[in-house]
């Protein structure tokens, strides 16, 4: 039997804080479990406000936090497994991570093209500059750059989309399977942000990496996603496909957020700022 | 006849004849010399406007189009490098004009509060964290009314009831209550004393979408309440679809385009606009999206003649040698654009009315 | 953004860097001297003794028959060079424990802050005079270099290590993990540009306060006061009762030159501080540079 890409398996996280007289319990992330298809890439979302565990769940995915509870598999092998550092860059070498800040996400005092340098050098095992550049170059075109633009600048020459497709490129550099994309476009332009989003969707489509998309925007996940989970306070209140889900939810939380969206359509259809909006929310 | 639609927010009534603000050809300037080199950043760079009584104003923007820096000075709270190079920011309210340069700082003062009122991103840190919520309201609202002690309390305790925010929030320590809360605590705060006039420099940016639309719900509630005019700033035109009675759409220092909210939604003139409308993703629409081509312009070299023509879809030669000035092509709707301003006719609506 | 540009711009443009600059350069070309002088520096009665400055002595000479200016310059080379040695050596060990402790946390740092703040309260100069007194004769110069190297660099560890931690946190630190770097590659090559301009300012303050040990001990009498230093040149004006007998020239001039180094060190390190920001606050705002 094939082992699937990524299996979290009942997977909880539970934060203790120290008090000076108790212990303060955080249960960041309570019984999750999803699977990815080795077979099929896809971009499964993950949607929740703050404070819903999202970003704690895919910390334990990517391997930076360890779960408290419950097993997660890459390629059928269990992430506690992971310990030397070969084991850990190999793991890294398949699944990468994209961030939220574009501008944070690169060293003011460097050139951008630094970490794609880095990359290709220790998980593609490229020795010669040449191999280096090629392998970076390659990288690049596939998010519409290339080195000729992109070499030698630095970060505040340049704009959060440019600087976002620049780290997609980076996490593109070892050819993973699974790219963790936690709230890549909510800093960005809106003017610039489809480009990224088209660019996930060439990703599934065309390189066959799998795309875990964390967001709290539920535009861009209709838009883009194959499967969601809806989280709130660390559980999953709803699973399944996107577009099935955010037409009709069922959950009263998913109901309540699909309810804020705030749209351009139904802007005009009634007006929704009403004082029902005050009494709901908290 | 004048055609003036239903807004979003149900504001049918017109704004009256004189407006509450009067920006008129302003300029704002960063100016910076080191080691010999000078620069200078042209933030607002010749922006006309006027905002009318009992009226929200949308302006829409993105980063580096000069939107933070405009309401920063038309709120005066500017500091060097950044100063006015020309242009006038005046108020007309009920107790006469102010032309916002000119006033002293107790002129200044007097109307801060009272008649003009700032909220700013993340304003919730005007909350200090080591004290209850009670005492900053009577650090900032006390010296500007007349009641003190328990008609002061009483006051703030009706205000905060009809913003649906129990009284017992007074007794909080800001780190109690959630984001949503303190952000509407501030609100609260900022306009306690009936200003006339309320600037809304992104006010649920940072914020959870379902405590987003209390918060927009509340901002609404208080400008009926108060007749007051809003001049609300965010870079999310969802937002301002849903809110605002106009808009005005801020490209590189510039205005490029403004109108009534719901024309200009559903008739988009100016390139700029009509890319940022057609490619907003929404729930339900399967049409593909595309970004906008190029990057944000540099507002220390930006692009010559029409500030928006290296990724404009319709450049022509004109465009790079001229800036384009504001024409007002039909009533209540102003556009920036050579192209467009020749031949109206050129856009079609970008989306259609009835949807099925 | 190359050293040599940025030297001729702060020179051009900023007055305290261009004075700090000149005093220095000052101070090093009267230790430079040393290397042209007549007189080998342990040498007495080589000329006449008390003789005020003049043309032929422009110092004066001492009352041990050295002459004063030839003896600065050797005293300024002896001197100079120990703060340096000094400054450098702390500032490799606070580098060192500043960014291991503040990148790696947990026990590491636990136990080097330990250490650290040990170091912050031992007393100095009770310290310096107990090492003096046990080891006599075998405090060379560079056993008392290594001694106040150890008592100065716990400071500076704990300032680099709040970088260093602030640094743990932001985005391209993560990126760089996600990279495929390893602690040493990070914490060399991505954290220590920002901690250098600290160093840098706090190098200049540390030699500073090195040649201040350096003159009090050597004017009491705790170190090798054979070798000419500033501080040895008070303590024999001093065991001559210089000032009483009247001559002030061998007193005054090393005094002299050591407040204008402090004051040419100083300048330098306060300008010096301006450089990164505002440069790359001007490219940051884009243009033509």
């Amino acid at each position: 039997m094939k082992s699937n890409l990524l299996d979290v398996e009942h997977v909880s996280k539970v934060f203790s804080g120290r008090g000076l007289f108790s212990r303060r319990v955080k249960h960041a992330v309570q019984d999750v479990s999803f699977s990815l298809d080795a077979d099929r890439p896809e971009v499964f979302t993950i949607i929740g406000e703050s404070g819903s565990g999202k970003s704690t769940l895919a910390g334990m995915i990517l391997n930076t936090l360890r779960p408290t509870n419950g097993h997660i598999r890459f390629a059928g092998r269990d992430l506690a497994y992971i310990r030397s550092r070969k084991d850990r860059l190999a793991f890294m070498s398949r699944v990468q991570a994209i961030f939220q800040n574009p501008f944070e996400a690169f060293n003011p005092l460097k050139p951008v093209d630094r970490y794609l340098f880095m990359a290709a050098e220790v998980f593609a095992g490229c020795r010669t500059k040449e191999a280096r550049e090629t392998r970076v170059d390659d990288a690049l075109h596939k998010v519409g750059l290339s080195l000729a633009e992109v070499g030698g600048r630095y970060p505040h020459e340049m704009s959060g989309g440019q600087l976002q497709r620049i780290a997609i490129a980076r996490a593109l550099v070892s050819n993973p399977a699974l790219i963790v994309a936690d709230e890549p476009v909510s800093m960005i332009d809106a003017s610039l942000r489809m480009t990224v989003i088209n660019l996930f969707r060439m990703l599934r489509d065309e390189l066959g990496v799998s795309i875990i998309y964390i967001t709290h925007d539920l535009a861009t996940a209709y838009y883009i996603s194959d499967r969601l989970i809806i989280m709130q306070g660390g559980k999953v209140v709803e699973a399944g496909d996107a577009r099935q889900i955010l037409a009709a939810p069922q959950h009263p939380y998913s109901l309540r957020l699909r309810e804020a969206v705030l749209s351009v359509d139904g802007a005009w259809r009634g007006s929704r700022l009403d004082v029902d909006a005050l009494e709901s929310s908290s | 006849m004048t055609f003036q639609p239903a807004t979003a927010s149900g504001n049918v009534e017109a704004a009256s004849s004189t407006p509450v603000l009067s920006v008129d050809a302003l300029k704002a300037y960063y100016r910076l010399k080191l080691f010999g080199i000078e620069r200078e950043v042209r933030a607002v760079d010749d922006l006309t406007f006027e905002i009318g009584r009992n009226e929200i104003y949308g302006l829409a923007g993105e980063s580096s189009s000069g939107k933070s820096t405009l309401i920063r000075t038309i709120a005066r709270a500017i500091r060097p490098p950044l100063a006015v190079e020309a242009g006038s920011v005046r108020f007309n309210f009920s107790d006469g004009t102010r032309d916002m340069y000119r006033l002293s700082p107790q002129e200044l003062a007097g109307i801060r509060w009272k008649r003009l009122s700032y909220i700013m991103q993340g304003s919730m840190s005007v909350l200090n964290p080591v004290r209850r919520i009670k005492h900053s309201f009577i650090d900032f609202a006390m010296p500007h009314v007349p009641e003190k002690g328990a008609a002061f309390f009483d006051r703030i305790g009706r205000h905060l009831e009809k913003l649906h925010l129990d009284r017992s929030v007074l007794n909080a320590f800001p780190h109690e209550l959630s984001g949503g809360m303190r952000q509407r605590v501030t609100i609260a705060l900022a306009t306690v004393c009936g200003p006339e006039f309320i600037i809304a420099d992104e006010p649920t940016t940072a914020l959870d979408v379902i405590v987003q639309k209390g918060v927009l719900a509340m901002l609404r509630e208080i400008q009926r309440e108060l007749g007051s005019s809003v001049l609300f700033v965010t870079h999310d035109i969802a937002v301002h679809a849903n809110l605002t009675d106009r808009l005005g759409i801020m490209y590189a220092g510039r205005l490029v385009e403004e109108g009534w909210t719901r024309d200009l939604f559903r008739r988009p003139l100016h390139p700029y606009t009509r890319h940022l409308i057609s490619s907003l993703p929404q729930i339900g629409d399967d049409t593909p999206k595309k970004g906008l081509e190029g990057s944000p312009p540099n507002l220390a070299a930006p692009p010559s003649g029409c500030r928006f023509h290296p990724r404009c879809p319709l450049a022509v030669d004109i465009c790079r040698r001229q800036a384009p000035p504001m024409v007002t092509v039909t009533p209540g709707r102003r556009v920036a654009c050579h192209v467009v301003t020749a031949d109206p006719g050129l856009s079609a609506p970008a989306m259609e009315e009835a949807r099925p | 953004m190359n050293t040599l540009k940025i030297l001729r711009d702060l020179f051009h443009y900023n007055k305290e860097f261009a004075a700090g600059l000149l005093i220095v350069l000052v101070v090093l070309a009267i230790a430079a001297c040393s290397f042209f002088s007549p007189y080998p520096p342990l040498d007495v009665y080589v000329v006449p003794p008390d003789m005020p400055p003049s043309w032929e002595y422009p110092f004066g000479t001492t009352s041990r028959g050295q002459d004063v200016f030839w003896q600065l310059t050797f005293a300024v080379r002896n001197t100079l060079l120990f703060g340096i040695v000094v400054a450098v050596i702390s500032r490799v060990i606070s580098l060192c424990v500043g960014l291991v402790s503040g990148y790696r946390g947990g026990w590491i740092d636990r136990v080097l802050m330990s250490i650290n703040d040990t170091f912050v309260v031992i007393p100095l100069f009770p310290i310096l005079v107990l090492f003096y007194f046990i080891m006599r004769d075998q405090m060379t110069w560079a056993m008392l270099a290594i001694i106040v190297s150890l008592l100065g660099w716990a400071y500076d560890a704990r300032l680099i290590r709040s970088i260093a931690m602030s640094l743990r946190t932001r985005e391209f630190t993560r990126q760089a993990v996600f990279s495929g770097m390893g602690t040493g590659r990070i914490v060399w090559q991505e954290h220590l540009p920002f901690v250098l301009p600290i160093v840098f300012s706090t190098t200049l303050n540390n030699i500073n306060w090195s040649i201040g040990i350096e003159v009090t001990l050597s004017v009491l009498g705790f170190t090798d006061i054979n070798t000419p230093t500033i501080g040895g040149m008070i303590y024999w004006a001093n065991q001559h009762t210089a000032l009483v007998s009247g001559v002030w020239w061998w007193v005054t001039f090393p005094i002299a030159i050591v407040v204008l180094l402090f004051i040419g060190l100083f300048l330098l390190a306060i300008s010096m501080n301006e450089y990164i920001d505002p440069r790359s606050r001007l490219s940051r705002l884009g243009g033509p540079s």
